[in-house]
């Protein structure tokens, strides 16, 4: 039998000693940590800690730019992301989230298809349904049944942005990374979203990156504290907040720093 | 040292850059001014629609007219395709090494190329190596050849204006590259592309250097059968009206640059609104 606790100790993603340069800057040093499966993983740190860079070699889109290097490994179940999977696979595995709402120049719907469509689903009626259930899950459907064929740019940033969660869904992933989704929201848009990340927690495994301490601590399981390229520390998000074991790290969460 | 008040200066200054910006309309207004009002009388249906006559000293141009438009045509299948494939290739495929330098210096280049240079091509290359003959089909890839840097140019800067998220969200979905590129790019590149090019048929379309050796011929009684045959041109046209027939009435002299430049005007306001329409759609 599947309990939750034997839910939680089974490891998603596995990060065995990365190291991530551009050219000569490092931007990630001998990282190693486990993203378990259903969980939600805050990733806190100052500007320039190396957050991004982690997310954007988690999906491989850091191999866009020719002066990317990595040492180390990255396992997606057991599977090196790097040697043993080709890009279009990975990267419907793993779902990004961009710090500012990116929606496509086409309709809602078109937005939300457009993955299904790349992979093949071309039948209307699949399509629809595809459409409907990734906007429920993303909390949109309520607020854009009844327009689905108006173009994403016009919906508020908040509703871009829950658009986007929902464009992610639609290609059935099975991690999801978060890249300061709500660093361009107002309060009540940050709600929303963050509603809809802890319902998507108990289908997909979420690593989302904030340079909002207080969201890591209202929304993430665990939370891995960044600085300048080092893991500092990461444990379960209550003790990161109430007992650091690092001194840095606590200074970072009072905000002595950064 | 004499110290001008900043006022005058700046009234010196707007003053001296209006009259340079009002001297650029000078020579547009002039040109349409003299040639409408000299070409406007003998513009009719009649003119644009039938054959010349009387040792092309009556009647109309409508040979003429027909053989620029098939050579824009023709010119629009060769450099089209190949102009967007190659930008594409250039621009989002081709990595930062020598290949890429050199192609990027060889379009540099043949877009500096004089136009009779390319005439002289044409007729060394299609007509008389591959013996295609003076005929629709060579002047058509001389202009073609001509064509291509502004299209490949023009296509690089409208594909550059598409934004990075927009490639970084479809290829996050698994897209592959071409994917991408085919639906997440293309289209937003699309006006851009379609201005750029218009604008490079408008050009070749008035040309007459590359036409005089490859297709354009100074007199036909029938109209070309085929992309084997030679072509009457309006560029060439009003040259040959203009300079070698004797005694051509300045009417139908000026009714030909009318429409020349009626056709090349057409064009071009139809690239203007393209991009005002697509400036207007557009929403990042
Ligand atoms: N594409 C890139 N090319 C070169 N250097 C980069 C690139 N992306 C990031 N860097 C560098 O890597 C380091 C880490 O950057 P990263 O964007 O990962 O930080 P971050 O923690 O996400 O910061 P922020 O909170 O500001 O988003 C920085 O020093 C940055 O300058
Ligand atoms: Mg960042």
């Amino acid at each position: 039998m599947v309990t939750p606790e034997m839910k939680i100790c089974r490891p998603k993603v596995t990060v065995k000693d990365l190291s991530v340069s551009y050219g000569r800057l490092e931007s990630l040093r001998h990282v190693s940590f486990e993203v378990n499966e259903f969980e939600i993983l805050g990733v806190i740190g100052p500007a320039a800690s190396g957050k991004t860079s982690l997310l954007r070699t988690f999906n491989r889109l850091n191999d866009e730019n020719p002066a990317f290097q990595k040492t180390g490994k990255i396992l997606l179940d057991g599977v090196d992301i790097y040697e043993k999977m080709d890009l279009p696979t990975l990267r419907k595995k793993i779902g990004m989230i961009f710090a500012l709402p990116a929606p496509l120049p086409l309709s809602i719907f078109d937005n939300i298809a457009y993955g299904p469509r790349l992979h093949n689903v071309w039948k209307t009626s699949e399509l629809e349904a595809i459409v409907e259930k990734s906007l429920r899950a993303a909390f949109l459907w309520e607020e854009v049944k009844d327009r689905l064929k108006t173009p994403a740019m016009k919906l508020s940033g908040g509703q871009q942005q829950r658009l986007c969660i929902a464009r992610s869904l639609a290609v059935e992933p099975e991690v999801i990374l978060f890249d300061e989704p709500c660093s361009g929201l107002d309060p009540i848009a940050t709600a929303h979203v963050e509603e809809a990340m802890q319902e998507l927690k108990a289908k997909y495994t979420i690593i989302l990156v904030t340079n909002n301490t207080k969201q890591a601590a209202r929304v993430s399981d665990r939370t891995a504290f960044f600085l300048m390229g080092e893991l500092v520390e990461i444990d379960r998000t209550q003790k990161i907040f109430t007992v650091p074991q690092d001194k840095r790290t606590e200074d970072y969460i009072s905000g002595r720093f950064g | 040292m004499i110290r001008i008040n900043p006022r005058i200066t700046e009234k010196l200054a707007f003053a001296f850059l209006f009259f340079s910006t009002l001297l650029i309309l000078v020579p547009v207004f002039l040109i349409l001014v003299l040639i409408f009002k000299d070409g406007l009388p003998a513009l009719s249906w009649e003119f644009l629609a039938s054959y010349p006559r009387l040792g092309m000293r009556a009647g109309g141009i409508f040979p003429a007219l027909l053989g620029t438009v098939y050579l824009a045509a023709g010119t629009l299948v060769f450099s089209l395709p190949i102009g967007i494939l190659g930008a594409i290739y250039l621009s989002e495929y081709a990595k930062d090494h020598g290949f890429k330098r050199v192609v990027e210096v060889a379009i540099i280049n043949l877009a500096g190329v004089p136009s009779v240079v390319y005439g002289l091509f044409g007729l060394g290359l299609f007509v008389i190596f591959l013996k295609f003959g003076a005929s629709l089909l060579a002047g058509s890839l001389t202009l073609g050849i001509m064509s291509l840097p502004v299209i490949i140019t023009s296509t690089r800067e409208a594909l550059g204006t598409v934004p990075k998220s927009f490639r970084e969200v479809s290829l996050a979905l698994g897209a592959t590259k071409w994917q991408t590129i085919r639906r997440a790019v293309l289209p937003n590149a699309l006006p851009g592309i379609l201005t750029g090019t218009i604008l490079a048929l408008s050009r070749a379309a008035g040309e007459t250097a590359p036409i005089l050796f490859t297709v354009a011929a100074f007199y036909l009684p029938k109209l070309p059968q085929s992309i084997f045959d030679q072509a009457m041109a309006l560029p060439y046209h009003l040259y040959v009206i203009s300079t070698q027939v004797p005694n051509v009435k300045l009417s139908i002299q000026y009714g030909t640059a009318l429409v020349l430049i009626l056709l090349v005007l057409a064009m071009n306001i139809v690239a203007i609104v393209i991009r005002a329409r697509f400036r207007k759609r557009k929403l990042w």
